[in-house]
């Protein structure tokens, strides 16, 4: 029963999660296509939760939809959310290469699991209940992946002082 | 509580893939490249954390909280590009963006 339970779950999430990635997409006002990145990560997490991974899920909804989304809607209120319309004047060549490709990768992957998945891919791994835990990632960080840990602090003090860089408004007689 | 084995995920994963490279391909707006680029890199995440809770190992986690770091680098790198070129009275469009071309 329960796992039935999760089944349902899992299955509600993983529709929320193609129909929303899709409307991100196809929405030709990207304010629309914002509010959908929200609702694609949050059956993410779902999906997160499902996996074991606490720590993980919590640490997506509020990096992704506490700030990256928060930032996007922002420079979108700023630069006026143009609309522009992908389907204006028919199938073009580029949007058909771009689906040919997009279906492509589908195809590949789909295949690829189909062939292999046999024994090996059918039977998961038996996990104590601390898998995923907050103390356990800050065992994996601190332990085994300090290097990782202390390279993440690196790129984001690059990126805020890229951010900053170019987020400076340089007048226009001083621009060499 | 198990759920779905890994090649669910998988397909799952590699859909939503499809999703973003598809929106990279098609559209034309900076702004909607970056978030189909967004959806991208959560597929990767998605199939990061399947295979981690498939063997058992907590590595691929830490592999996916870094590739969340690197994601939010990017948005805000991106971001600031944006805004850049949209205080240069330029069109927001990638294919007329062509001063740098050789």
């Amino acid at each position: 029963m329960e796992d039935f339970l999760v089944w349902v779950v899992w299955v509600l999430a993983a529709a929320a999660l193609l129909s929303s990635g899709i409307a991100v997409v196809l929405f030709s006002n990207p304010f629309f296509s914002a509010l959908a990145l929200i609702v694609n990560l949050a059956s993410l997490a779902v999906l997160y939760l499902i996996l074991a991974a606490e720590f993980v899920a919590a640490a997506q909804v509020l990096v992704y939809a506490g700030a990256i989304v928060v930032m996007f809607l922002f420079v979108i209120a700023y630069l006026g959310g143009r609309a522009d319309a992908p389907w204006a004047g028919g199938p073009t060549l580029q949007s058909v290469a771009a689906i040919v490709a997009a279906g492509a990768i589908a195809v590949e992957v789909v295949v690829v699991v189909a062939l292999k998945a046999g024994d090996r891919l059918a039977n998961a791994a038996e996990i104590p209940a601390t898998f995923g835990s907050p103390s356990e990632i800050g065992r994996l960080f601190l332990g085994p992946h300090l290097l990782a840990f202390e390279v993440t602090s690196i790129v984001l003090l690059v990126a805020a002082v890229g951010g900053v860089i170019l987020g400076t408004a340089v007048p226009r007689e001083r621009r060499g | 509580m198990t759920g779905p084995s890994v090649a669910a995920y998988l397909v799952v994963s590699v859909l939503l893939f499809a999703t973003g490279a598809f929106g990279v391909l098609i559209r034309r707006s900076p702004l909607i490249i970056l978030l189909a680029l967004e959806i991208m890199l959560n597929a990767g995440n998605l199939a990061l954390l399947a295979f981690s809770r498939h063997a058992g190992n907590g590595d691929g986690q830490i592999f996916a909280l870094t590739v969340m770091v690197v994601a939010a680098a990017e948005a805000v790198v991106g971001l600031g590009l944006i805004v850049a070129v949209s205080r240069q009275r330029v069109e927001l469009d990638v294919d007329r963006l062509t001063s740098l071309r050789g």
